[in-house]
């Protein structure tokens, strides 16, 4: 550690304003300020520093996607080895999903970073550490033979149209994470829905059994067989074709306590996104015209991308709502949409990703209501008590 | 009036053809007739032919307002504009479905949509009503000419990303598509369009930082 450091303030001086390399600044205190806390000093007034700064926020993040990255990984292989009617040691199992995962996160990665870097470089300002969680979260909510062209297309657009045109990482409208989805989902839609993508090497078609249709059990519902949901341990565990991340509801709540517990994460939200989406589900179980509108309220939170979404994506600091009632509004509504268009909308086999873009487009309009309540609410008080003192 | 004769082609005058191409114009400087921007360019068959149908209104109907604007009581004016614009956007729509009635089928009600479109409202009210018939024709001729660039490029890129074909012709090899390349669904989405749109508007200003608005 020791020679680290002293290798980097030898080498500093290179960077500063001046030296030989001062157009690789912002390049040189990316990796200076990963490696150690930044040495940058307050020199006026006051201030309550924190050791918690924004990488050590997201670092956070990042370990909370573990455990989710981790099962899915591992499920990877499971539901492999399931399609071609093979058992398979855990190891066997976890290793083939790790071969087939490690390409598509290596891809985010490298394309989301070169990008980021290259902007910070042209603009002369810091690396924002934004993308060390996106980075994280575009390979999870992918389908796992998702070509890796595609990651990286998605990955740029992501970066380039999601984030960097608004200004950089804080700027964004949308979860950056979920555009990277969304222009897959509406660009290349056969790798993004049907049957045969959720499974690896299905597409290849290799050996499969018969009895094995790959089918999520939301297109399952969707086609109106309810009956072959999987059992509700298996939805809790997440045996169950899917996008990379996002079938274990266990993982993701083990991620959803790191979150909490380190307070990264907003529990307003998370709460209220899984109260909208019971709340749905259960107007839906009262009219239940049909089977799907039957499938239980609280099974629908296990399913598909709808955990997920709560805890990872619908909490982004910078594209949720800002004020206590707007987060409640917002999760509220969030929830309550993703079932809306999951169940009711055939097209669409799952709203969570489309409920969160509808959302973040709308959650400066609910802060801007939330605290325009708040101002009449506080003017009114001042009214009485001026009348009070006449 | 001025005694002396101006030439036809005096740098004011060919600065009123010149400039809308760049510095201002219609769509990505003025953003206006988005829309039908939007909405034609998936392809650039239909999208030339909606340039020449704005190119021949815009010209002509710009022609016709100077020629009777000291005629037309100021408080009707709208409605003299729009008479002359729906008149010329009815011909030329006939000619269509007379000639190419495929592509005519392809644009369906966007060219009625050249009424509503602002581009022309907007040379007709701020230029036509003010100046000559001849700098009125050639604003007009420039203005749609700045129009048709940002639809030809515009469409350029849909069709090649999202259709493979250029002008309706397969550019694309199919051997690139043997190694796993697809066409981009989204690109053939309005959506996508807007986005073009933008990232033209985002080069044009990052070389012209005249272009950028200051607070």
């Amino acid at each position: 550690m020791k020679s680290l450091r002293g290798y980097l303030d030898k080498i500093k001086p290179k960077f500063e304003k001046g030296g030989k390399f001062e157009k690789f600044h912002s390049t040189f205190e990316a990796f200076e300020s990963f490696m150690f806390v930044p040495d940058t000093v307050t020199t006026k007034g006051t201030h309550i520093r924190d050791a918690n700064d924004m990488k050590r926020t997201m670092t956070v993040v990042v370990l909370a996607l573990v455990p989710a990255l981790l099962f899915g990984m591992w499920n990877v292989g499971y539901q492999h080895f399931l399609s071609i009617g093979q058992e398979s040691s855990l190891w066997q199992t976890f290793f083939t999903g790790f071969i087939s995962v490690l390409p598509i996160i290596v891809v985010s990665y490298v394309v989301g970073l070169g990008i980021e870097f290259a902007f910070a470089q042209y603009r002369g300002h810091e690396v924002n550490e934004g993308f060390l969680v996106t980075g994280m979260l575009i390979p999870l909510v992918l389908p796992v033979d998702v070509p890796l062209w595609m990651v990286a297309l998605a990955t740029a657009f992501a970066v380039i149209i999601g984030k960097e045109v608004f200004g950089g990482t804080g700027m964004n409208i949308f979860n950056p994470a979920l555009t990277a989805r969304a222009f897959l989902f509406f660009a290349y839609p056969s790798y993004m829905s049907g049957n045969e993508v959720w499974t690896h090497g299905m597409m290849k078609g290799e050996g499969i059994i018969d009895s094995f249709t790959g089918a999520t059990p939301l297109a399952e519902a969707a086609a109106g067989n309810i009956n072959n949901l999987p059992s509700v341990s298996d939805m809790f565990f997440g045996f169950m074709p899917g996008s990379i991340g996002e079938t274990s509801t266990l993982a993701i709540l083990i991620g959803a306590a790191i979150l909490l517990f380190t307070g990264v994460g907003s529990a307003r939200i998370m709460i209220s996104t899984v109260v909208g989406g019971l709340v749905m589900g259960l107007i839906l179980n009262i009219f239940a015209v049909n089977p799907y509108m039957e499938v239980p309220a609280y099974q629908h939170l296990m399913l598909g991308g709808f955990a997920f979404g709560a805890v990872f994506m619908a909490t982004d600091p910078v594209s949720a709502a800002q004020t206590a009632n707007g987060k409640i509004i917002y999760g509220f509504l969030i929830g309550f949409l993703a079932i809306l268009i999951r169940v009711l909308n055939p097209a669409y086999p799952e709203g969570m990703m489309l409920a969160i873009l509808l959302m973040n487009v709308f959650a400066p309009l609910i802060d801007h209501y939330v605290i325009e309540s708040n101002i009449s609410k506080r003017l009114k008080r001042v009214k009485v008590q001026v009348k009070v003192q006449e | 009036m001025s005694s002396e004769k101006e030439p036809l082609f005096s740098s004011k005058n060919i600065k009123l053809i010149t400039e809308p191409l760049g510095s201002s114009n219609p769509i990505t400087v003025q953003v206006l007739g988005i829309c039908s921007a939007l909405a034609v360019t998936v392809k650039m068959k239909p999208a030339f032919v909606m340039a020449i149908s704005v190119m021949v209104v815009l010209a002509v109907s710009n022609v016709v307002i100077s020629l009777i604007r000291n005629y037309i009581p100021p408080r009707i004016r709208i409605i003299v504009q729009l008479v002359v614009i729906a008149a010329m956007v009815i011909l030329v729509d006939q000619i269509l479905k007379a000639f190419v009635y495929d592509i005519s089928k392809q644009l369906s009600v966007f060219v009625g949509l050249i009424i509503t479109n602002c581009i022309l409202m907007g040379r007709l009210e701020a230029f036509a009503m003010g100046n000559k018939p001849w700098p009125s024709f050639l604003d007009g001729l420039g203005n749609a000419a700045g129009y048709s660039i940002i639809l030809l490029i515009v469409s350029f890129f849909r069709e090649l990303l999202g259709s493979g074909t250029i002008w309706g012709f397969k550019v694309i090899p199919e051997s690139v598509y043997d190694f796993g390349y697809q066409n981009n669904g989204l690109m053939i989405l309005p959506p996508m369009a807007l986005i073009v749109v933008g990232i033209i508007i985002w080069i044009q200003r990052a070389r012209n930082k005249k272009l950028i608005e200051t607070k």
